[in-house]
């Protein structure tokens, strides 16, 4: 987790050890827990909070919250599959788009909002990030990392649109149609008077990455960002 | 034979085989109408037994010519009950678990006081003298039936189409008696097509010359044709084209060519005038013009101000909505704008869609995907509630 970003050069020598380490640990990368990221969130949310979960998927965040934070949990998730087998495993999930059906929300009814890898699949990533922040009295959001190194080597030594092991879909059929890197999730932040209250980025293998690295290190090596935000 | 059904049919309106909770002069029903209805009575059936908290209670809530004899034996058809496939020992709806009630609507036909029973005040059936009925005032009836069974609060109320209105209803008038809550093919408001289908029901029963003015029982005679012919154009909108195709097609029925008249060269033909028939012997022609009626009247919004969301503020309600996707009675944009005035409440609210081709009648058949959500929201809402596993 990361509070500040100051960090001065005589760090260089600590971020080339890490740099190495981080490639070699990620060339050994394994199947691990595809969703790393839903732990770092359940972390962040204290027990018996009332959480909303945008893009539930087949409800894994929800019911990891459930058992560990017996948090009063809902769901938004626009597969009707995902919606079904939630419900069907006792889970308050509805069918919906993030993009359409966050307005029928009332202002601050939850005191987390959670969307889980789903803002580079939206229509309108700022206007939901917005809704987030105006539904939640805190907004949860992870999101893949289109600036990890992978992906740039994959662009520019391939010239094609990566496919990775975690963006798995060609261009033409990806849901994911708003990419972004996390300096430009921290931009976004601050264009939408967000506070970003605690980040923490992931590597290939789901490790969080040391909060002594610079932004430019995270943006390079995260594979996956979870923020905190307030407004 | 006509006036012998029509006895029959009259008799099970009075005398029901039901048992029967009868409520005198000291305890009329305030009705939507302005007037008060008294006496009447409420003929209901119950399943299981009632815990000793009294919180293992459901209620459920039948459609448009539906009863009470949801888990029995119909007495009048002899057909299994209309959502036996639901509700029973071991089943979705455990009776070993669960006390259910159900009962027929104030102005049904099968017990509860409706326009076949007969009026004290004349010692004549009712006919259209009878009041207006609306949605709210079934569930004003059934609440009455509730407290008669000492029950505080229903741990869950449940119903499809017209049953799904009164479950909203009561979500709606008595939050805090409801811990849960499943409207199933439903919406908050009968739509401006819905209203224009049931009236060209009620038209098809009124130009039937049998029905005299709603005095038929007097005449022993019944509309017997004109309520046949609205059963029949009702039954379309139960189902969709897809189901319609798949099942009849073009085929012919018991011939090898078309005749070149107007017998019923289709099976499609074939099988509506058999609904039409089996449902005049089983429904009161008039019940079945109030209960068209009640739906048509029924908009919750429209009672809160026109804001649905005011209609469930500050409730503590689980609710659980279902809807199809080949139904175009009740198409799931009716459940979506229920949801979407939840999701304004701050309710706890899920909504399944379930994919089928089986149209709006499909809340009343096998259909696993809708067994599976019902289970699953039943299950979650009795651990939340302390009824265990």
């Amino acid at each position: 987790m990361r509070q500040a970003s100051a960090h001065g050069p005589e760090k260089l020598q600590t971020f080339r050890i890490g740099i190495m380490r981080q490639a070699r640990a990620e060339r050994m990368s394994v199947n691990r827990a595809q969703r790393v990221d839903l732990e770092v969130v359940a972390d962040l949310i204290p027990p018996q909070s009332r959480v909303l979960d945008v893009g539930s998927g087949d409800g894994l965040l929800l019911e990891l919250l459930q058992a560990t934070k017996k948090v009063d949990g809902r769901g938004l998730e626009l597969s009707q599959r995902g919606v079904n087998e939630c419900v069907a495993r006792g889970l308050s999930v509805i069918q919906g788009d993030a993009d359409k059906d966050l307005q029928f929300y009332p202002d601050k009814g939850f005191d987390f909002v959670v969307l889980s890898q789903t803002l580079q699949a939206t229509r309108n990533p700022k206007l939901v990030l917005d809704e987030l922040l105006r539904i939640g009295n805190r907004a949860i959001v992870s999101f893949p990392n289109f600036g990890h190194w992978r992906v740039r080597f994959s662009l520019l030594f391939n010239g094609r649109m990566p496919v990775t092991r975690d963006l798995p879909y060609s261009w033409y059929d990806t849901p994911n149609i708003h990419f972004c890197t996390i300096r430009d999730f921290v931009n976004l932040c601050d264009e939408l008077g967000a506070t970003v209250e605690k980040a923490t980025a992931l590597d290939a293998n789901g490790q969080r990455i040391g909060f002594s690295m610079p932004w430019w290190f995270w943006n390079f090596f995260g594979q996956q960002a979870v923020f905190l935000l307030k407004r | 034979m006509v006036a012998l059904r029509a006895r029959k049919t009259n008799n099970e309106a009075d005398q029901p085989s039901s048992p029967v909770l009868r409520f005198g002069a000291d305890k009329p029903l305030k009705l939507d109408a302005g007037t008060l209805l008294s006496p009447f009575q409420i003929a209901y059936q119950t399943y299981g037994t009632l815990n000793d908290a009294r919180s293992n209670a459901i209620l459920v809530c039948h459609a448009l010519t539906g009863d009470q004899h949801v888990a029995n034996t119909n007495p009048v058809t002899g057909k299994p009950g209309w959502w036996e496939v639901l509700i029973g020992p071991g089943k979705i709806i455990d009776t070993d678990r669960f006390f259910v009630i159900s009962s027929n609507v104030i102005g049904g036909c099968l017990g509860s006081t409706g326009p076949a029973s007969t009026n004290p005040a004349t010692a004549k059936p009712y006919g259209l003298d009878l009041p207006i009925i609306t949605i709210r005032d079934m569930v004003r009836a059934q609440l009455m039936l509730v407290e008669h069974f000492g029950i505080e609060q229903l741990f869950s109320v449940l119903g499809g189409s017209m049953g799904g209105m009164q479950v909203l209803q009561w979500a709606s008038s008595y939050p805090e008696r409801v811990f849960s809550a499943l409207p199933i093919a439903t919406g908050a408001r009968h739509s401006s097509q819905n209203i224009a289908f049931h009236e060209v029901g009620r038209q098809a029963v009124m130009a039937d010359p049998d029905w005299h003015g709603g005095k038929y029982f007097e005449h022993g005679k019944r509309p017997e044709k004109g309520l046949a012919v609205a059963r029949m154009a009702a039954h379309i909108t139960y189902l969709s084209e897809a189901a319609l195709h798949r099942k009849f097609g073009r085929n012919l029925q018991d011939r090898e060519a078309l005749t070149f008249g107007f017998d019923a060269d289709f099976q499609i033909e074939s099988y509506l005038r058999h609904q039409g028939m089996t449902f005049v012997d089983r429904f009161d022609a008039n019940s079945y013009l109030y209960m068209t009626r009640a739906m048509d009247y029924f908009d919750l919004a429209a009672d809160h101000g026109g804001r649905l969301a005011d209609a469930f503020a500050g409730t503590k309600t689980r609710f659980c909505l279902v809807s199809f996707t080949s139904d175009w009675l009740f198409p799931t944009e009716e459940s979506r704008s229920v949801v979407h005035a939840l999701n304004a409440a701050g309710a706890s609210v899920s909504f399944v869609e379930i994919e089928t081709d089986r149209g709006h009648d499909a809340f009343l058949l096998d259909e696993p995907e809708l067994f599976a959500a019902i289970k699953g929201f039943i299950a979650s809402a009795a651990r939340a509630r302390g009824l265990g596993a």
